[in-house]
């Protein structure tokens, strides 16, 4: 299991990512928003069995990634590591589908092995959409988006607390647990008897915290009611990004690329 | 100006748990004066710090800043009057990147964006901070978090500085700056800190707190000289006042 702190660092170097500059990140974070959320209903919208449908939409992360100048190993990782997840979701469908659909030579497929590949390559698919999301645009920035297309001001704010002080949190944790592991010398500690106490303590200290936070933004005038800048840019560029990239995704639903693209290479050598 | 007075008569704070926190606190402190208050643990210095913005309100007593009473109708402008910077910045810079921190008390009165722009950037100036203007707080080291949290309170251009063990946690030269920052501040600044080799360096007066009550009050120096009064309220001489502890050599005295 990966420690607290190597959790936190791998927040911060996400959050450094969307700091960068390229066409991508230029872009006002309301245009690749908006384009990822449709990018995902479609990834979604396709039946259980749907395989080759998906491949051609691997175009829209490939792309963005290229243009983005992210490091792609650091992507491919942040995808894989919720695989297994997905894993999970479809382990039991090859052993309850068995019904055979697709022969190739002397292999049967049986259904439910291609909806748990399904599975696997849609969550790469939407999960990999939202990592890049992320790294190109930084949370702050998706949350003030999202508030501007129409999310309620308190979520926006609950949000933002969030990622503000889950540093805060998340050290304060880190450094408990590892004073307990030091003094546990290896072993088990008390178990998970001890557990109980420690993590009271953190939801006191929590609770403290927030009382001073409130007491921090009572001193300076909040009365309820968050000011923030407003900058909006949505031109030319975005305007093209979110019509050019849907109108892919329409036309990528609605017809059967792979299937025209396949006879069309089939074409060439017959 | 009659703005920059502090006053606290009879001051008595009881907690829900019946602590007696602050008994019969009285004392005045006069514009453009820089005060510290010193004490142990548990003195009662961080409540008193808390009833001089109306955060806590006393059981007994008054607290009048500028000549006015502190009241329900007053307490928008006492709270823009006296800024307070905490003793842990992350408490103080919550908001997403520390342009908007330093901008959340001017927003909040209400003032236009240019405005507000102009004294984000007064206030990131003064701490040597403009370049951190777009960074979010978690990026910060300590002595960046503390100059900022201090900008965040100076954009809002109060009459009265209080804060909350200022040099706490920091490096020597971190500490170094903010002491040379603060000195040259015009604001009536009240301290506390167990740092007393700064309250030497900023503060011509001293109020030394035991027990929730007031037992001394008068200039740093002399109170810092009275080693049986800082005893009996388990303090002890600044490190600058004492002999060097190697060569035995005594230091000058004050």
């Amino acid at each position: 299991m990966r420690s607290i702190d190597g959790t936190v660092l791998d927040l911060k170097r996400l959050d450094l990512l969307a700091t960068g500059d390229s066409i991508i990140h230029r872009l006002d974070a309301r245009a690749k928003v908006v384009t990822t959320l449709f990018f995902i209903i479609m990834v979604v919208s396709y039946n259980r069995y749907a395989l080759a449908e998906l491949t051609p939409f691997l175009f829209f992360p490939v792309i963005t990634l290229a243009l983005s100048n992210l490091p792609i190993s650091y992507i491919l990782k942040k995808i894989a590591t919720i695989l297994p997840l997905a894993l999970f979701v479809g382990l039991f469908n090859p052993l309850f589908d068995r019904e055979i659909q697709v022969i190739l030579g002397p292999v049967a497929i049986s259904g439910g092995w291609i909806s748990l590949v399904s599975i696997m390559g849609r969550s790469a698919l939407t999960v990999g959409s939202a990592i890049i999301l992320i790294a190109t645009t930084g949370f702050i920035s998706v949350c003030h988006a999202l508030n501007r297309l129409g999310m309620p001001r308190v979520f926006t704010i609950q949000l933002l607390f969030l990622y503000r002080y889950i540093f805060v949190l998340t050290e304060e944790a880190a450094r408990t647990t590892r004073a307990r592991e030091l003094r546990a010398c290896g072993k088990k500690g008390l178990g998970f008897s001890s557990f109980g106490p420690l993590i009271g303590h953190l939801l006191i200290r929590t609770w403290a915290r927030a009382e001073r936070i409130h007491m921090a933004m009572v001193v300076r005038g909040f009365s309820g009611e968050f000011h923030s800048r407003q900058i909006n840019r949505f031109g030319c560029n975005e305007y093209l990004y979110v019509i050019g990239w849907s109108l892919v995704f329409i036309i990528l639903r609605t017809e059967d690329v792979t299937g025209i693209l396949g006879a069309a290479f089939t074409g060439l050598f017959s | 100006m009659s703005h920059h007075i502090v006053e606290v008569k009879g001051l008595k704070h009881v907690y829900a748990d019946s602590t007696v926190a602050l008994d019969d606190l009285s004392f005045t402190i006069h514009h453009g004066e820089s005060v510290a208050i010193i004490g142990a643990n548990g003195a009662g210095k961080s409540t008193l710090l808390l009833h001089l913005n109306g955060y806590l309100a006393p059981t007994v007593g008054e607290v009048r800043i500028g000549g006015f009473p502190l009241t329900q109708a007053t307490l928008p402008e006492i709270r823009r009057t006296v800024g307070m910077v905490f003793q842990d910045p992350d408490d103080q810079l919550f908001m997403p990147t520390v342009y908007e921190d330093v901008a959340f008390g001017p927003c909040n009165l209400g003032l236009p964006e240019e405005e507000v722009r102009q004294r984000v950037n007064e206030a990131l100036g003064k701490v040597g901070a403009r370049h951190l203007a777009q960074k979010p707080p978690y990026h910060l080291s300590g002595g960046e978090k503390k100059r900022v949290a201090i900008a965040t309170v100076l954009s809002m251009s109060p009459d009265i500085l209080v804060m909350d063990e200022p040099t706490n946690g920091l490096d020597p030269f971190s500490r170094r700056q903010l002491i040379r920052l603060l000195k040259d501040f015009q604001h009536t600044r009240i301290f506390t800190s167990h740092d007393l080799d700064m309250v030497i360096e900023l503060c011509e007066r001293t109020i030394v707190l035991h027990q929730g009550e007031v037992k001394a009050d008068g200039p740093t120096v002399e109170i810092f000289n009275n080693e049986q009064l800082l005893a009996e309220c388990r303090l002890e001489k600044p490190l600058s006042m004492q002999g060097c502890p190697i060569c035995g050599a005594s230091s000058k005295r004050l």
